[in-house]
């Protein structure tokens, strides 16, 4: 046997040296950083998701995330998250698509990728004052009244992170297109449509999916914004545990905090699930 | 260039032009709707008393910062954010690339462990992880109040980030090879891993340190529900508190192109890098 030989024979005078310490000693700092920090605080909200204040073990903070109140923030996070991942994804892919086809080397490109680097991460207090200034009460540009409209006000300053967003994640896959397939395509005769129709589509589709739920994901997850935005009345699950955080508002009997927070994670893992596979998916055709 | 004899050489004109008009109208769209925002908001901070007049009020209130003129403390916000971006980058880096590497050399095995754990934080927002972290805040707290304390959540947002972009820097080089290379000619592990692979990764490097800049100087939600005050928050609560508009926009503003400038320079850096001959 190899372990044999390996333990009796091979470089004695090392093991004869040193006491030997396992090789994986060396990634315990990292793992336990982790366990620290991202492990142990998941497994709290997990834990008291499932008791009461008073710490005895409960399941009524299931049943509470069928209550219509708590499906109502639920709902609002749905829309909010969906409509912006829409949106974002269309029109990120319509400006990826503009910038694929260009020179791979040109200003253009590179300064619509660093600045999309740079707002793609800006999703801050400070976007909700500059959209404010534009287009809100005291707008400078014109007065929109659906400004505080919610999922459509939000939703367009929420475009302005989503929108980078899907340009960073999605033109990989438009790159990927090669020259080749369309040739293919026109010496065969076909027209531009028909060529994004049975070509260009199916294959950008899993790509163009995967993005869409990474973009679910992120204004799933989005907070300071949509709190600088409107900090009266909370439309989304995120609003809703700061409220029950700082003014013990909501369902007495329960972690009302932590039966957010369980919901949250359930539905962005599933999310985020979808993404890998997806990304997966579409990786087969770009190399 | 010697074109293919039959090509019906104007539709190909033809379909070039549109396309250049096509991309040339989206990159005005969309270039209207990135810049707009940030236009409207430097005018807003250049707000005179009267509506519609310009001064430099504002930016003169945050330059000669004096809190009995009931300006808030701006300043010390920036400063604890930008220590929190060096320290958090400085303990990302110590504690990932290294154990990257090793893992990477010595440890296949827990390869797909590390990934899994440091993709995770992307499935589990920060709003979730800071209902978990209340309990251990306690007792740091106990230690120290200071809001540096941060830092040891942040490099947990950040790892993601911070671990793709490595990720992508390691697989891109024959690390075995290499090492095996510096081990044969005497080389320590130590060495190995601090003077040749990371040598060897600076891009990836320098770009997980622009992702973690990025995510400490635009972070809120954690700092906000801790209770901790950085920029972000700093902006907000000067926003809530104080009738003067021209104070909150140049602040936001000055603030906001701060990181702008900051990220641009990084990243047009990384660019540079990239673009120079190899060896």
């Amino acid at each position: 046997m190899a372990v044999a030989a390996t333990g009796t024979g091979a470089r004695p005078a090392r093991a004869g040296r040193r006491l030997s310490v396992p090789n994986w000693i060396g990634t315990v700092p990292f793992f336990g950083y982790v366990a620290i920090f991202l492990l142990w605080p998941t497994g709290i909200v997990v834990y008291d998701a499932f008791k009461n204040p008073a710490g005895n073990f409960t399941l009524s903070g299931l049943t509470a995330l069928g209550n219509s109140q708590v499906r109502g923030y639920f709902i609002g996070s749905f829309k909010l998250s969906l409509i912006s991942a829409v949106i974002g994804a269309v029109f990120g892919a319509i400006l990826a698509y503009a910038i694929a086809a260009g020179n791979p080397d040109g200003m253009i490109r590179r300064l619509y990728l660093s600045v999309s680097g740079v707002l793609a991460q800006f999703g801050g207090v400070t976007l909700a004052f500059a959209f404010l200034v534009l287009i809100g009460p005291v707008g400078l540009l014109f007065h929109a009244g659906w400004y505080f409209n919610f999922p459509w006000g939000i939703t367009l300053i929420y475009a302005y992170f989503q929108i980078p967003l899907m340009v960073l994640v999605f033109l990989p896959a438009i790159d990927g297109l090669k020259v080749q397939w369309r040739e293919a395509s026109e010496s065969l005769g076909s027209s531009t449509w028909q060529y994004w129709r049975y070509v260009g589509a199916p294959l950008l589709m899993p790509a163009f999916l995967g993005a869409l739920l990474l973009l679910f994901a992120n204004a799933l997850s989005a907070y300071a914004t949509i709190q600088a935005w409107e900090d009266q009345v909370p439309y989304t699950v995120p609003q809703q545990i700061y409220n029950s955080m700082s003014s013990e508002v909501g369902l007495a009997n329960i972690n009302y905090a932590d039966v957010l927070a369980l919901g949250m994670v359930v539905l962005v893992a599933i999310v985020m699930t979808g993404y890998a596979l997806l990304q997966r998916r579409a990786a087969r055709w770009l190399r | 260039m010697a074109a293919p004899a039959k090509r019906p050489v104007g539709m190909q004109a033809r379909r070039r032009r549109r396309l250049n008009l096509f991309r040339y109208v989206v990159f005005t769209v969309f270039g209207l709707f990135i810049v707009l925002p940030l236009l409207a908001m430097a005018r807003f901070s250049l707000e005179g008393a009267k509506l519609g007049t310009w001064s430099f009020t504002a930016y003169r209130q945050i330059a000669s910062y004096n809190s009995s003129e009931g300006i808030p403390p701006l300043i010390s916000a920036v400063e604890i954010t930008l220590e929190l971006a060096v320290i958090t980058s400085s303990v990302m880096l110590v504690l990932v690339v290294p154990t990257m590497i090793w893992i990477r050399l010595r440890v296949q095995w827990l390869a797909r462990t590390m990934e899994f754990l440091s993709l995770l934080p992307l499935t589990i927002p920060p709003i979730v992880l800071v209902v978990g972290l209340g309990p251990i805040y306690d007792k740091i707290q106990h230690l120290s109040l200071s809001a540096l304390m941060l830092f040891w959540v942040y490099v947990i947002l950040a790892l993601p980030y911070a671990y793709r972009a490595l990720a992508a820097g390691l697989s891109s080089i024959d690390a075995t090879t290499l090492s095996e290379a510096a081990r044969s000619l005497g080389a320590s592990w130590f060495s190995v891993i601090v003077r040749v692979i990371v040598p060897n990764m600076w891009d990836a490097i320098l770009n997980a340190l622009l992702l973690t800049c990025a995510l400490v100087l635009g972070e809120f939600t954690i700092a906000f529900f801790l209770l901790y005050v950085n920029l972000q928050v700093e902006l907000y609560s000067i926003s809530r508190n104080t009738p003067d508009a021209g104070v909150i926009f140049s602040t936001s503003f000055a603030a906001l192109l701060f990181t702008f400038v900051l990220l641009l320079i990084l990243s047009f850096a990384r660019r540079r890098r990239r673009g120079l001959p190899r060896g």
